[in-house]
């Protein structure tokens, strides 16, 4: 088990790049996620950890040990990084048993045939797969192919594991019961893990921190509900959570880290990042982000809208509803609404934040 | 302060660790050396003799030949036939490969059988057996009375008889490489079209047909860089017409001898050559830009119902079976009866004294038999256990030199064979460094099989590891295998049943092989090949087809064991196997 720095990595494919200057801290034992939009340049990063592309700059060292530094010529290979690796397509071994596949790590290491029968029959333990030993991976469904790609990890202690997707290819119940397995895992081991994927709730149900990437940056790297509360841009915000983000101006930063919003013909309070709150006023446009259960229904609230949509979620609805021009709001809604109705909302709370454009932190 | 320690702490182990993963990386690429000697140094050897006259660099061999109307007819001659037999190949192979692989025609194990012998029979052979079975003098034809009038042309002396003929020798290269990658489209992604609502034409031509894109150009470009190779064919159809082309122009400016014919051979190498990387770029830069990796478990075959049309196109497959392969092997199985050539055979005249001639007075038969025996298996064997790590470095870690070496191993399969034996001989008549001459020995022509039939061995194994899931590779990686252990436990296995596929063609190739060994092979050292020319050449037409018809029934009896194994061997070991 080892924390995991990596230190300004560059990383180029021709003239693309698909990593700009990122550095990341992972401490000894964390669930970390690389959440972003396909291309950010989550699945590269995940590479470069493993060792499967060397760094074009920067610098990747793992338990303290310098693994690619690209500047000093020290590039180790993925063989002798000790770090597991679980990936999308299983990348199960189709001609060996479950068996052997999961016992192949040790295979390599050189450890006798009783000691690896049993950490093998360990591993399929954790994973619920004991009676499947001698099957073939063809005979397997997809949820326990994943399985034995993770006790394959499993079994050989690795300094962290490292899952690229692993449940893209799952359906929605099994995906579920793969996360609790994937918390169980990291309960149980307590290793390092980095998991990749573009799914935000998977990334929210599981991870301690979420590194949110786009277009070769790390835009924030937080814990989920941080993230969730007070994302620090734009991208961010629209990405994580099924909330809205609207352009404002107009804003009024009052003591406490709050401030008080223009939005439509009236007025809200919301809280505000602190860089914006020690600058004390605001020269052109910020952001306000609003999650749907800050917003409800009040037939009589000063601010006025026009239902556009209406979904049933089960259990309560989520309209979307107009208050100008430029601006929709998420609600969620007790009862269903007609599309077209005029109706009244109590914004109860908001986060403001600056950075607008693309800029990164 | 601290990190900055335990960083120079780890550094020391960590280097020469790096160091080591590189070496046995840079390890591979000594591979190419070999490949280098044995397949291109030949060639370059040969060039020379073009570009020099009298030891000073000139352009004179050029001029002359390519100053030249034969050389520029001999070329369209080429062109003509090689292109007009690779359509032909590409619409029998491709027929063939699409209802034997896709549809729920039956008796297909049988049918993919059948359609393998006569790639497996050499060109000589076939263009004698055809000849025997059309024309005024065919034994069979005048057997039944039904011969052409005397003094009528031979209808396959002609460039469309010589295109005929390669195309059906070449057709089963279409075949094989289409089918192998037939069988990897998954069948979800045709029913993914299906269901989009693709239906007959458009299934095919917007589905099929671009996801064996791959498969169709590898083996267009084959074949016809073999159809462009061919001597046998337009040697026993061509000459007769006057018809030359490129191999029979080299041919019979080696047999009229003359102090520049060296160079002006290897000027019309060159040419052949070019004409021949031209193809195999066209076919690179074509499959380049296709990245068909194929997803998803490659489950059930596909079986699309032919429905009431099914006997008809069972009964169209073997009708085209019997015309191409049964009716010519009939012509030659009646050649080698008849009592003397020209005889007229019936019912009371046979006679199996050719077979009791070459098979018990004459020794040769059967040293030949050994002689080739040993070549093939040696090459065959020799080839896989080079082309497994040499596909792996051309497919992982691709560079401009592997580039290039990819371009240059067709060469020597491209070049008529002769004109790869004239390289050898010039080349290992006095091997440099050591000072042994290979000539005269079995040594030579080993070589020269090794050279000759690299890219047969090398191709399946390099689609396949194209294939492969480089995650399965990674996977392999990240468990702490290195480079030879990965190989040898994920690679390997993964591969071997292409690589067997391509041994067991290099081996039944090689098997009846006589264009190379013609110049190559001494007293006691000749090949089944060469006993079958030599006997041709000297007038024992009845001989020949004697050995010719033992040869066949060789093949076809060691293809049959490979059958009769197939359950036992790995799916995909035999390249017909269903």
């Amino acid at each position: 088990m080892a924390d995991i720095n990596l230190s300004r990595i560059t990383k180029c494919f021709g003239d693309y790049r698909a990593l700009d200057q990122v550095s990341l801290d992972i401490s000894d034992g964390e669930f970390v996620a690389l959440l972003g939009p396909s291309g950010c340049g989550k699945t590269t990063l995940l590479r470069l950890l493993a060792g499967f592309e060397e760094p074009g700059e920067g610098q990747i060292s793992i338990g303290g040990q310098v693994v690619a530094y690209p500047a000093k010529g020290v590039m180790v290979s993925p063989e002798d990084r000790n770090l597991g690796i679980v990936f999308q397509s299983y990348a199960l071994w189709p001609h060996m048993s479950v068996a052997r596949n999961v016992g192949y790590p040790l295979e390599v290491r050189g450890m006798n045939r009783a000691d690896r029968d049993r950490r093998i029959a360990e591993a399929l333990d954790i994973v619920a797969l004991g009676p499947y030993a001698d099957r073939s991976p063809a005979e397997l469904s997809g949820g326990q192919r994943q399985r034995v790609a993770l006790a394959r990890c499993l079994v050989m202690e690795p300094r962290a594991v490292l899952l690229d997707e692993p449940l893209a290819n799952l359906d929605v119940h099994l995906r579920e019961t793969m996360q609790q397995a994937f918390l169980d895992f990291h309960r149980r081991t307590g290793a390092t893990m980095i998991y990749v994927t573009h799914d935000q709730a998977e990334a929210m149900a599981m991870a301690d921190r979420i590194a949110v990437m786009d277009k070769g940056h790390i835009r924030q790297m937080a814990a989920p509900e941080t993230l969730y509360r007070e994302p620090a841009d734009r991208m961010v915000a629209g990405f994580v959570g099924a909330g809205s983000v609207l352009p404002i101006t107009g804003v009024q930063v009052e003591n406490g880290g709050t401030c008080s919003v223009k939005l439509g013909d009236t007025r809200i309070a919301a809280r505000v990042c602190p860089k914006l709150a020690n600058s004390g006023h605001i020269n052109g446009q910020a952001g306000l982000c609003l999650r749907p259960e800050d917003v409800w229904v009040e037939d009589e609230a000063p601010l006025r809208g026009k239902v556009e949509d209406c979904v049933y979620l089960g259990g309560r609805f989520r309209l979307s509803v107009r208050i100008d021009d430029d601006h929709t709001l998420p609600v969620y809604a007790n009862r269903r609404a007609r599309v077209g109705d005029p109706i009244g909302l109590k914004v109860a709370d908001g986060w403001v934040f600056d950075r607008l454009a693309g800029e990164v932190a | 302060m601290q990190a900055t320690g335990r960083l120079r702490g780890a550094l020391p182990g960590i280097m020469t660790r790096s160091t080591g993963n590189r070496s046995s990386g840079r390890l591979l690429y000594w591979l190419l050396l070999p490949v280098f000697v044995i397949s291109i140094l030949p060639i370059v050897r040969l060039a020379f003799e073009g570009v020099f006259v009298g030891g000073v660099p000139s352009l004179d061999y050029f001029r002359d030949v390519l100053g030249s109307g034969a050389t520029w007819q001999a070329t369209a001659n080429s062109l003509y036939t090689a292109g007009l037999g690779t359509i032909i190949s590409l619409v029998i192979g491709g027929a063939f490969a699409f209802l034997v692989a896709l549809t729920d025609v039956r008796a297909k194990a049988a049918l993919v059988f059948c359609f393998m012998i006569p790639m497996m029979i050499p060109p000589q052979i076939t263009a004698l057996s055809w000849v025997q079975l059309t024309g005024p003098s065919s034994a069979l034809l005048n057997a039944f009375g039904m011969a052409p009038p005397m003094g009528s042309p031979q209808p396959l002396y002609s460039a469309e008889g010589i295109a005929l003929l390669l195309g059906i020798q070449h057709a089963s290269i279409v075949f094989l490489t289409l089918r192998a990658n037939l069988r990897m489209i998954p069948r979800e992604q045709i029913e993914a079209a299906r269901l989009a609502g693709a239906r007959g034409g458009r299934l095919w031509w917007q589905i099929i047909l671009p996801l064996t894109s791959p498969g169709l150009i590898a083996g267009t470009a084959m074949a016809f860089v073999t159809a462009l190779g061919n001597f046998g064919i337009p040697a026993m159809l061509g000459i007769p017409a006057n018809y030359p082309t490129l191999p029979t122009l080299i041919y019979q400016k080696l047999a009229g001898f003359g102090p520049s014919v060296l160079g002006e051979v290897s000027v019309l190498a060159m040419l052949i050559g070019a004409i021949a990387i031209c193809g195999v770029a066209i076919h690179h830069r074509l499959l380049a830009n296709r990245d068909y990796r194929l997803m998803g478990m490659v489950g059930r075959p596909l079986d699309i119902r032919l429905g009431a049309r099914r006997s008809l196109v069972e009964t169209i497959l073997w009708a085209v079976l019997i015309a191409i392969l049964v009716v010519p092997l009939m012509a030659l199985i009646a050649t080698s009866l008849v009592p003397a050539f020209g005889v007229k055979l019936n019912l009371g005249n046979f006679s199996f004294g050719a077979f009791y001639e070459v098979l018990f007075v004459q020794p040769s038969t059967i040293r030949a038999f050994h002689n080739s025996f040993l070549l093939s298996v040696g090459a065959a064997v020799t080839l896989v256990l080079v082309c497994l790590p040499l596909a792996y470095v051309m497919v992982r870690k691709p560079s401009k030199l592997t580039k290039l070496i990819n371009l240059l191993i067709e060469v020597p399969y491209a070049l008529p064979g002769v004109v790869l034996a004239i390289a050898c001989i010039l080349l290992f008549i006095k091997v440099p460094v050591i000072e042994i001459s290979l000539y005269g020995t079995l040594g030579i022509i080993f070589i020269a099989y090794l050279a000759r039939f690299l890219v047969i061995a090398l191709r399946p194994v390099m689609n396949s590891f194209t294939q492969l899931d480089p995650a399965l590779e990674e996977a392999a990686q990240a468990c702490g295998a290195g480079l030879w252990r990965r190989l040898r436990d994920v690679l390997l296995p993964l591969a071997a049943p292409s690589a067997a596929a391509g041994a067991l063609l290099v081996f039944l190739t090689a098997f009846n092989e006589l264009t190379v060994s013609a110049l190559l092979w001494s007293a006691g050292n000749e090949t089944l090949g060469v006993l079958i020319f030599n006997l041709d050449d000297s007038g024992d037409t009845v001989l020949a087809s004697a050995v010719a018809v033992l040869v066949v029934l060789v093949v076809i009896a060691l293809m049959s064991c490979f059958q009769l194994a197939s359950r036992r061997l790995p799916k995909g070991v035999v390249p017909w196997q269903t």
